[in-house]
C-alpha cells in the first residue's frame, strides 16, 4: 500500500485517498439508487410468480408461498450491522497500536487482527446467508429469468453481495499485511478507507433491507 | 538575439521534453500527466478522423436521392458508430487530453493525485475504443444508434453480435471515465498550490471540476442500464422484456438521466477553454468570474433535471411534459449568462484575432444558434413537430460541432505551444478556421430546412420530389469542405510539431499559472510550488507571484537537481487495463478469456497496489 501523497503538500491537509474514496462512494450511491429504483418501479409488475410478499398459484395449479424469508434476512442484517461495529474496533486498534495494553480487556480491544478477522467473518456469514437465500429461492422456483421480480431482485442483491465480497477480500488483504509486518498508526488511512467502504456497503444494505424486505 | 536564443531553446526541447525518457517503452509506462495528455490528444484526434470518415460516407450516401453507396444495414452501423465515436472516443477524450495536460499546470501541481490511475484511465480508453471500433471492419459494428434504445436492442430484435460489442464497449469506456473523474476531483480539491483558492482557479479548471462531478453521478446510471441490457442479452433476465410486463421506457429514462448530463459533459470543457482563450486575446480578465463559476455549477445541477425532454414524444402526460419543458427553458439562463459574459470580456479589450481567438468567437456565434434551436424544442408542442427529424440533427451539431469542437480547436491552437514548445502556423490555422466555419455552416444549416420539411433522421435514403434534394446536396458539399479543413489542420498540427516557431514560456502574453513555466514543461512542472495571490498571477499578481514565476520559468534543471521526488514509471496500469478488456471480451469470444483476464487483472492490480509510487522521502 503506497502513499501517493505522503510527504507532498496538499491544499486541504487531507490525504488524497481520503477524498478519492468519498468521490467513489458518491458514485456508488448513484449505482445503487439506479438499481433500487428499478426494483421499486418493477414491484408488482411481474406477470407470473413467485412474488416477494404474496402467495401465488400458477395456471397449472401449483402453489407458491411468499418467497422472502424475513427471519433469515433479519439475522443476516444483524450480522452485517455487527460487522460494522467490529470494523470500528479494528480501526481503533490500528490507531492505538502503540498504546500500552495492561489488562486482558485492553489486549482484546487492541488486537487489530482479532477485529479484522471478526469483520471478515461476519461479512462472510452475511454472504453465506445470501447464498442460502439464493439457492432456496431457486429451489422454490424463482430464478433471475423467472419474472421481473426475479431479475431485479437477484441483480440488486447480487450487486450488493459482490460489493461485500470485494470488501471481504480487502479485509483479508489488510490481515495479510498485519501478519506480515503488523499494521500500525502509519497504516491508519489504509484501514480507514477500507472501513469507509465497509460502512457504506452496510448502509446500502439497510436501505435494501427496508425497501425490499420490510415494506410490502 | 533571436538567433542565439533559438538553438538554446531547441536543445531544451530535445533534452527535456517530459523528462529524459524517450522511446516506446517510456510511453507505455509513463505516469506523467502531460505525456498521458499527449497520448489522449493523439488517440482522440485519430478517433475524430475515424468518426469523420464515417460521417463523410453518410453524406456521400445522402448526397442525392436513392443513393447506393452503402447498404441500409451498413448505414445503420455508420450512424451508430459516428455518434458513438464522436461522443465517447473523440470529444470526451479530447476534453480529457486537456484535463490531463492542463489541470495540474493551472492549479500549480506537480502531477495528478493518482498518476498510475491516470495511466490506467488512458489505457482502458484506448483498448475500449479499439474494441468498439474494430467490428465495423467485419460488418458487425453496433447498429442501434448511440442511444441504443431497448427493447429494440434486446436479443429478440437485435440478435447479432453488433449490440454485444456496443454494450460491452461502453461498459469498458465507463470505467475509464469514472477512474479519471475520481482522480481529477481529488487533484483539484487537494493539489492546488498555496494561495490557489477555489475562486482563483482558472475557468477551465472550474468547468472541468463541474464536469468531473457530473461524470461521477451520471456514469453509474448508464452502467446500470447497460448491466440490465447485458444480463438480458447474455443471461435471459427480463428487464426490457415488455411481454413479461417490463416498462418500455425504463431504458429511455435511465439512458437520458445519463445522456443529458453527458451533453454538458461534452460542452462544459469547451466553455472552459474558451474562457481561457477570450481573456488571453482580449488582454482582459474574464468578465464576471464568480457568475461564470455559478452559472457553470447551475448548468451542472439543472443538467440532471431535464432528461425527459428527449422523451416528449413518448406520451408522458401534461405534468411530466410541463416540468421538463420548464427546467429545460431554465437552463438557457445560465448558458445565456455565459455568452453575454464572454462578449463583455471582449468589449474594450485589446483584441488579437489569432486562430485560437477566431475559434473562440466562432463558438460563441455557432453555439448560440444551436442553443436557440434547443430552446425551440424545449417546448413540447414544437418538439413533437421536430423530434426525429433533421432539425434535431442540425441543432445538436450546432452545439457539439459549433460548440464543443470549435472550443477544442480554440484550445488546441492556444495550448499547442505549451504542449510542444512550438507555435502552430497561424496562416494555415486561419485557412483551417474559415474553411471549417464555411463547411460547418453549409453542412448543418440546410438541415434545419430539410428537417422542417419532414426529413426523418437515420433513414439511409430518400425519394426525390419531397423538397429535400437541394438541402442534402448542400449538406454533403459542406461535409466535403469540412474534410478539407480537417486535412489542413492535420497537416499544420503534424508539421508544426517539428518546424513551428519556438514558443517560449508565454507566447500569447496570457495571465494564468501554466504560462509561467517553460514550454514544454519539465517533468516536475514547477521548480518551486508557486504562491498564488490572484486569478491572473502574470497580469495582476504581487511580488510573490512574480518571484515564483521567475524561478519556474528557468529551464534546464532536472528533477534530481532540484531534489524533487518523481513517481516511477510503471507498466502495471496498462496490464490491468488490458486484462480487464480481455475479461470483458470473453463474454463474446470465449468464456475462458473471462477467467484468464480476471486472474491477470487481479494479480497485476495487487502488484500495482503493493509497489511504491515513488522513491522514499528523506
Amino acid at each position: 500500500m503506497s502513499a501517493p501523497t505522503a510527504g507532498h503538500y496538499t491544499a486541504t491537509g487531507l490525504d488524497s485517498r481520503k477524498i478519492a474514496i468519498w468521490a467513489f462512494i458518491g458514485s456508488e450511491c448513484m449505482l445503487f439508487v439506479s438499481l433500487i429504483s428499478t426494483y421499486l418501479i418493477y414491484k408488482g409488475r411481474s406477470l407470473v410468480g413467485p412474488y416477494p410478499h404474496e402467495a401465488w398459484t400458477s395456471p397449472s395449479g401449483q402453489h407458491f408461498n411468499p418467497i422472502l424469508n424475513i427471519p433469515v434476512t433479519s439475522f443476516s442484517t444483524f450480522v452485517l450491522l455487527m460487522s460494522s461495529l467490529a470494523m470500528v474496533l479494528a480501526l481503533a486498534a490500528v490507531q492505538n497500536k502503540e498504546l500500552p495494553k495492561r489488562t486482558f480487556g485492553e489486549r482484546v480491544l487492541g488486537s487489530s487482527k482479532l477485529w479484522l478477522w471478526m469483520t471478515a467473518l461476519l461479512g462472510t456469514t452475511f454472504l453465506a446467508c445470501q447464498a442460502y437465500e439464493f439457492t432456496s429461492f431457486v429451489h422454490e422456483g424463482l430464478t433471475i429469468r423467472t419474472n421481473l421480480f426475479g431479475s431485479s431482485f437477484f441483480t440488486l442483491t447480487g450487486f450488493h453481495g459482490a460489493h461485500v465480497t470485494a470488501g471481504v477480500i480487502w479485509l483479508l488483504t489488510l490481515l495479510a499485511i498485519d501478519y506480515r509486518r503488523g499494521l500500525g498508526p502509519k497504516d491508519e488511512l489504509n484501514v480507514d478507507i477500507a472501513a469507509l467502504y465497509w460502512h457504506f456497503v452496510d448502509v446500502v444494505w439497510i436501505a435494501i433491507f427496508t425497501l425490499v424486505y420490510l415494506i410490502k | 538575439m533571436a538567433t542565439t536564443a533559438a538553438p538554446a531553446q531547441a536543445a531544451h526541447l530535445n533534452e527535456h521534453s517530459y523528462g529524459e525518457q524517450s522511446g516506446i517503452w517510456s510511453w507505455l509506462t509513463t505516469v506523467d500527466h502531460k505525456r498521458i495528455g499527449v497520448l489522449y490528444l493523439f488517440t482522440a484526434l485519430t478517433f475524430f478522423l475515424i468518426g469523420g470518415l464515417e460521417a463523410e460516407i453518410i453524406r456521400m450516401q445522402l448526397q442525392g436521392p436513392n443513393g447506393r453507396v452503402v447498404s441500409a444495414e451498413f448505414y445503420n452501423q455508420l450512424f451508430t458508430m459516428h455518434g458513438t465515436t464522436m461522443i465517447f472516443l473523440a470529444v470526451m477524450p479530447l476534453s480529457a487530453a486537456f484535463f490531463n495536460f492542463l489541470i495540474p499546470l493551472q492549479i500549480g501541481a506537480r502531477d495528478v493525485a493518482f498518476p498510475r490511475l491516470n495511466a490506467f484511465s488512458y489505457w482502458v480508453y484506448l483498448f475500449g475504443g479499439i474494441f468498439i471500433t474494430l467490428p465495423i471492419l467485419f460488418n458487425v459494428a453496433p447498429n442501434g444508434g448511440w442511444f441504443g434504445y431497448a427493447p429494440l436492442t434486446t436479443k429478440p430484435f437485435a440478435p447479432g453480435l453488433n449490440i454485444d460489442f456496443w454494450v460491452i464497449g461502453l461498459q469498458i469506456l465507463g470505467v475509464s471515465s469514472l477512474a479519471a473523474a475520481f482522480n481529477f476531483i481529488t487533484t483539484i480539491i487537494n493539489l492546488r498550490a498555496p494561495g490557489m483558492s477555489l475562486m482563483r482557479m482558472p475557468m477551465f479548471t472550474w468547468m472541468s471540476f463541474v464536469v468531473q462531478f457530473m461524470l461521477v453521478l451520471a456514469f453509474p446510471v448508464i452502467t446500470v442500464a447497460l448491466v440490465f441490457l447485458l444480463f438480458d442479452r447474455f443471461f435471459g433476465t427480463q428487464f426490457y422484456e415488455t411481454a413479461a410486463g417490463a416498462d418500455p421506457l425504463l431504458w429511455q429514462h435511465l439512458f437520458w438521466i445519463f445522456g443529458h448530463p453527458e451533453v454538458y459533459i461534452l460542452i462544459l470543457p469547451a466553455f472552459g477553454l474558451v474562457s481561457e482563450v477570450l481573456p488571453t486575446f482580449s488582454k482582459k480578465p474574464l468578465f464576471g468570474y464568480p457568475v461564470m463559476v455559478y452559472s457553470g455549477m447551475l448548468i451542472g445541477v439543472l443538467g440532471f433535471g431535464v432528461w425527459a425532454h428527449h422523451m416528449f414524444a413518448v406520451g408522458m402526460g401534461p405534468i411530466g411534459d410541463s416540468v421538463f419543458a420548464l427546467v429545460t427553458m431554465l437552463i438557457a439562463i445560465p448558458t445565456g449568462v455565459k455568452i453575454f459574459n464572454w462578449i463583455a470580456t471582449m468589449v474594450q479589450g485589446q483584441l488579437r484575432f489569432t486562430t485560437s481567438m477566431l475559434f473562440g468567437i466562432g463558438l460563441i456565434a455557432l453555439f448560440t444558434i444551436g442553443g436557440i434551436s434547443g430552446v425551440m424544442h424545449s417546448s413540447p408542442p414544437a418538439d413533437l413537430q421536430q423530434t426525429d427529424t433533421y432539425f434535431i440533427v442540425a441543432h445538436f451539431h450546432y452545439v457539439l460541432f459549433g460548440g464543443s469542437i470549435m472550443g477544442i480547436f480554440a484550445g488546441i491552437y492556444l495550448y499547442f505551444p505549451k504542449i510542444t514548445g512550438r507555435l502552430m502556423n497561424e496562416k494555415l490555422g486561419k485557412i483551417h478556421f474559415w474553411t471549417n466555419f464555411v463547411g460547418m455552416n453549409l453542412t448543418f444549416f440546410p438541415m434545419h430546412f430539410s428537417g422542417m420539411l419532414g426529413m426523418p433522421r437515420r433513414i439511409y435514403t430518400y425519394d426525390s420530389g419531397q423538397g429535400w434534394d437541394t438541402f442534402n446536396l448542400e449538406s454533403s458539399i459542406g461535409a466535403y469542405i469540412i474534410a478539407v479543413a480537417t486535412l489542413i489542420f492535420a497537416y499544420n498540427f503534424l508539421t508544426s510539431r517539428k518546424r513551428g516557431e519556438i514558443a517560449g514560456p508565454n507566447p500569447w502574453g496570457a495571465g494564468t499559472l501554466e504560462w509561467t513555466i517553460p514550454s514544454p514543461p519539465p517533468d516536475y512542472n514547477f521548480a518551486v510550488l508557486p504562491t498564488v495571490t490572484s486569478r491572473y498571477p502574470l497580469w495582476e499578481g504581487d511580488e510573490r507571484d512574480a518571484e515564483s514565476a521567475r524561478i519556474n520559468s528557468q529551464e534546464g534543471k532536472t528533477a534530481a537537481d532540484l531534489h524533487i521526488v518523481m513517481p516511477y514509471p510503471s507498466i502495471k496500469p496498462m496490464i490491468v487495463a488490458g486484462a480487464m478488456v480481455i475479461m470483458f471480451s470473453g463474454l463474446i469470444f470465449a468464456k475462458a478469456l473471462i477467467f484468464v483476464g480476471a486472474a491477470v487483472m487481479v494479480a497485476s492490480l495487487y502488484s500495482w497496489l503493493l509497489s511504491p509510487l515513488e522513491p522514499e522521502h528523506h
